[in-house]
C-alpha cells in the first residue's frame, strides 16, 4: 500500500511539470495553431537562471520571480525577431523555425552555463515528510501547489478578464475575432510570453529536484509535448489531465512492470493517441480551425 | 582550421626546439578529444602529454634520441578518429600511438593500428578495447571489473551478502551493470534488486521504492552526473538507510555539490589521484602523485583530472618500451607487452601477452568514503 502511495507521489509531481509544460504548448498552439518545440527550453531557461540567482545569494522569491520575468521576456523577443516576420508562412514552417530556435537556445545555454550540472538549495529545506507510509521532501509539495496556481491563475485570466477571452475568441475564429475588432498580434506576443513563463515556473519549481543543465529541456519538452496531445492540444484542463495521466503512468510503469521502459510509456502513449483519437482526450476536433 | 594550426605550430615548435640534438628524433603520435563533448577528458590528456615530452626532452631525451610528438584532434568522433589515425600512421610515419580517449574512437582506429601494425596505447577505460587481446592494442585506463572488484572486496569484508543495483541506462551504467551481475557470485553475493534510470530522469523514487521492498543490505548506483545525485537524494527522501555505492563515474567534487548532505557516508572506488596526499608514506605511487600534481598545476594552473593520468601513464610505458626496444615499431609492441613493475598514476603496470592492460584491483582503486563534504580514504 504504501508502495503505492509512493509512486502516486512520484507520478504527481512529474506529471505536474508535464502539465505545465503542455499548458505552455496549448497557449502557444491556441494562438497561432503553432506548435512551439522550444517550449521545453523555457524550463531549462528557467532552471538556469535560479541556479544562477541563487549562486548569487539572491532571497528565493525574487530569483524565482526574476527567473520567469526573464524567460517570459526572452519569450517575447523570439516572438519578435523569429515569428512575427515569419507570420505569414506555412505552419509546418513556423515549426521547423521553433525546432532551430530551441538548437539555438539550447547551444547558447551550454556556452553561458557549461555543461556541468547547477545545483539549486530546496526552497524548504530537505526534511522529508511523512504521510500515510510513503515519504516526499517538501519541494515536490511545492511543485504540485504551483502548478495548481498556475492552472487555476491561467484559467481566470482566459475565462474573467478581457484580454484573456479576446485570445480565446481569435483560437477559435482569427477573422472573425479581428471583425469584431480584436488585435491579434500582440495577443500572439502575450501567449508566447504566458508560455514561456509557466514553463519557466515548471523549470524554476523543479530544479532543486533534477539540478539545472543545459541539456534538460528537451526531453522534458518531449513529455510535455505527449502530455498536450494526449490532452486534446487546444484544451488547457486537457493538458494538465494528460500532463498528471502521464505522471502517473511513467511512475507506475517503473514501479510495477521494469524501470526500462519508464520512458518509452510516455512516447507509447503519445503514439497511440495519435493513431485513435487523433484530437485528444479533450480536443474539440480539428475541422475547427480555418 | 585552427586546430590543424595548433597542431601545426606544435609540431614545428617541437621540431625547432630538438633540432639541434644529435639523434634522431622518436616520433609518436597522440589522438585525443581536445575538442567537442568529451574534450574534458581529452584537454587534460593532451596538456599531460605535452608536459610530459617537453620534460624528457629537456632532460636529454630517451636514450639521446629527442621525442617528437604530434597530437591530433579527433572531437570524440569515430569518424574523425579514424581519418586521423590514417594520418599519423601514413603522413607523419609515428612509431607508436597514445589514445584515443574514449572507448568508442579507441575501438574504431583498432583495425588500422591492426592492419598497419602500429602500437597503440588507448587512454580510454572499456574492456574490450583488450578483451580479447589484440597484439597492437593497450590500455592504461582501469575497466570497470576493477572497481566492481574493490567494491564486492568491501562487501565481502563487512559481510555484505544481498546489494540491488541501480545503472544509467547508457555505454557506462550498462558496462558496470554487466560486471556486477558477472562477479557478484565469485564474492558470494546475492543481487536482489536490478533497476535501471535514464540519463535525464528526474526521479528514481519509483526504482527504489521496489529496491526498498526487497530489503538489500546495499544499493550500488552506476552512472555519471547528474543521475546519481538524484539517487542519493531520493534515497534520503525514502528513509532508506542502506549503505550506498556510487562508481568511479562520480569521483569529483561536483558530485558532492550536486546530492549536498545526501552525498555523507557515500562509499564509492576511485583512482589515487583523487586521495594522493592521504595515502599512506610507504605506498609507491604516492611520490610520483604529488609530483605529477605540483608539475600540472605549476604548468597549467589547475589541478589535473584523473583523465590526464591515463596519458601519464601511457607515456610512461612507451617511453619504457622505447628505451628497451629504440626505433622499430614491431620491438616497441614487444616491449610494451613485457613491461613490469611500472609504477604509474593509476596502479602498477604488469603487462603479459594475455592481460593488455597489466592493472589489478589492489594498484588501480582505493575506496573513498565521503565525509564532510570530502574525500576520505578507507583504510
Amino acid at each position: 500500500m504504501s508502495e503505492l502511495i509512493q509512486f502516486i507521489f512520484s507520478g504527481l509531481t512529474n506529471g505536474a511539470i508535464y502539465a505545465l509544460i503542455a499548458l505552455g504548448f496549448t497557449i502557444v498552439y491556441n494562438a497561432t495553431e503553432v506548435i512551439n518545440f522550444a517550449q521545453g527550453e523555457f524550463v531549462m531557461l528557467g532552471a538556469m537562471f535560479m541556479a544562477t540567482f541563487c549562486a548569487l545569494g539572491l532571497p528565493i522569491p525574487l530569483a524565482f520571480f526574476l527567473s520567469v520575468g526573464i524567460v517570459a521576456l526572452i519569450g517575447i523577443i523570439m516572438e519578435r525577431l523569429a515569428i512575427y516576420p515569419a507570420r505569414h508562412a506555412s505552419h509546418i514552417t513556423l515549426i521547423i523555425i521553433t525546432i532551430g530556435l530551441s538548437i539555438l537556445i539550447k547551444g547558447v545555454a551550454m556556452f553561458a552555463w557549461g555543461k556541468d550540472p547547477l545545483s539549486v538549495p530546496s526552497f524548504l529545506g530537505d526534511t522529508p515528510i511523512h504521510l500515510l507510509g510513503a515519504t516526499i521532501v517538501p519541494q515536490k509539495i511545492l511543485v504540485l501547489i504551483a502548478t495548481l496556481i498556475c492552472v487555476l491563475l491561467m484559467e481566470l485570466f482566459f475565462r474573467k478578464t478581457m484580454v484573456g477571452k479576446a485570445m480565446r475568441a481569435s483560437a477559435v475564429n482569427r477573422l472573425a475575432a479581428r471583425l469584431v475588432g480584436i488585435k491579434v498580434e500582440p495577443l500572439v506576443l502575450l501567449a508566447f510570453a504566458l508560455s514561456a513563463a509557466t514553463s519557466a515556473v515548471a523549470g524554476v519549481v523543479i530544479s532543486p529536484i533534477t539540478f539545472a543543465t543545459y541539456d534538460m529541456g528537451t526531453l522534458l519538452g518531449l513529455k510535455g509535448f505527449s502530455a498536450a496531445v494526449l490532452g486534446g492540444l487546444t484544451s488547457g484542463l486537457g493538458a494538465v489531465v494528460g500532463g498528471f495521466v502521464l505522471g502517473l503512468l511513467e511512475a507506475f510503469a517503473a514501479g510495477f512492470i521494469s524501470s526500462a521502459y519508464k520512458d518509452a510509456a510516455a512516447f507509447v502513449i503519445l503514439i497511440l493517441v495519435l493513431l485513435l483519437k487523433p484530437e485528444g482526450l479533450f480536443g474539440k476536433g480539428a475541422t475547427k480551425k480555418l | 582550421m585552427k586546430k590543424f594550426l595548433l597542431s601545426f605550430i606544435l609540431v614545428s615548435f617541437l621540431l625547432v626546439s630538438t633540432s639541434v640534438w644529435a639523434g634522431k628524433p622518436y616520433k609518436i603520435g597522440a589522438l585525443f578529444s581536445i575538442t567537442g563533448p568529451t574534450s574534458f577528458i581529452g584537454e587534460p590528456e593532451r596538456n599531460t602529454l605535452v608536459m610530459l615530452v617537453d620534460e624528457v626532452n629537456k632532460a636529454g631525451g630517451i636514450n639521446g634520441h629527442p621525442v617528437e610528438l604530434v597530437v591530433y584532434d579527433t572531437e570524440g568522433e569515430e569518424t574523425n578518429a579514424v581519418k586521423k589515425v590514417t594520418k599519423l600512421i601514413v603522413q607523419d610515419r609515428v612509431l607508436a600511438i597514445i589514445g584515443p580517449s574514449r572507448t568508442g574512437t579507441t575501438l574504431a582506429v583498432v583495425p588500422f593500428v591492426e592492419r598497419y601494425k602500429v602500437p597503440l596505447i588507448s587512454c580510454a577505460a572499456g574492456i574490450k578495447i583488450v578483451e580479447p587481446v589484440k597484439p597492437w592494442v593497450f590500455k592504461t585506463a582501469q575497466s570497470d571489473r576493477l572497481a566492481v572488484k574493490k567494491i564486492y572486496e568491501y562487501c565481502q569484508a563487512n559481510g555484505i551478502k544481498k546489494v540491488a543495483i541501480i545503472t544509467v541506462s547508457n555505454g557506462f551504467g550498462q558496462s558496470g551493470r554487466e560486471e556486477l551481475k558477472s562477479l557478484a557470485k565469485e564474492y558470494g553475493i546475492e543481487i536482489v534488486a536490478d533497476e535501471l534510470f535514464g540519463p535525464k530522469d528526474t526521479d528514481m523514487t519509483p526504482q527504489l521504492t521496489r529496491i526498498r521492498s526487497k530489503n538489500p543490505d546495499a544499493v550500488i548506483c552506476w552512472g555519471t552526473n547528474p543521475g546519481p545525485a538524484i539517487v542519493a537524494k531520493n534515497m534520503k527522501q525514502l528513509g532508506m538507510k542502506q549503505q550506498l555505492f556510487m562508481s568511479h563515474g562520480v569521483a569529483s567534487k561536483k558530485f558532492i555539490e550536486l546530492a549536498g548532505d545526501a552525498a555523507e557516508g557515500i562509499i564509492l572506488p576511485a583512482g589515487k589521484i583523487l586521495v594522493a596526499d592521504q595515502l599512506p608514506d610507504d605506498d609507491p605511487q604516492k611520490k610520483l602523485l604529488l609530483d605529477y600534481i605540483a608539475r600540472y598545476k605549476a604548468r597549467f594552473g589547475k589541478e589535473p583530472s584523473a583523465f590526464g593520468g591515463h596519458a601519464y601513464d601511457a607515456f610512461l610505458l612507451l617511453k619504457a618500451a622505447l628505451e628497451k626496444a629504440g626505433a622499430d615499431r614491431a620491438k616497441i609492441r614487444e616491449a610494451l607487452e613485457n613491461l613490469r613493475g611500472i609504477v604509474g598514476i593509476h596502479g602498477i603496470f604488469n603487462m603479459s601477452p594475455t592481460d593488455h592492460n597489466g592493472l589489478d584491483e589492489k594498484t588501480a582503486f582505493v575506496l573513498i568514503r565521503i565525509q564532510n563534504g570530502d574525500w576520505q580514504l578507507i583504510k
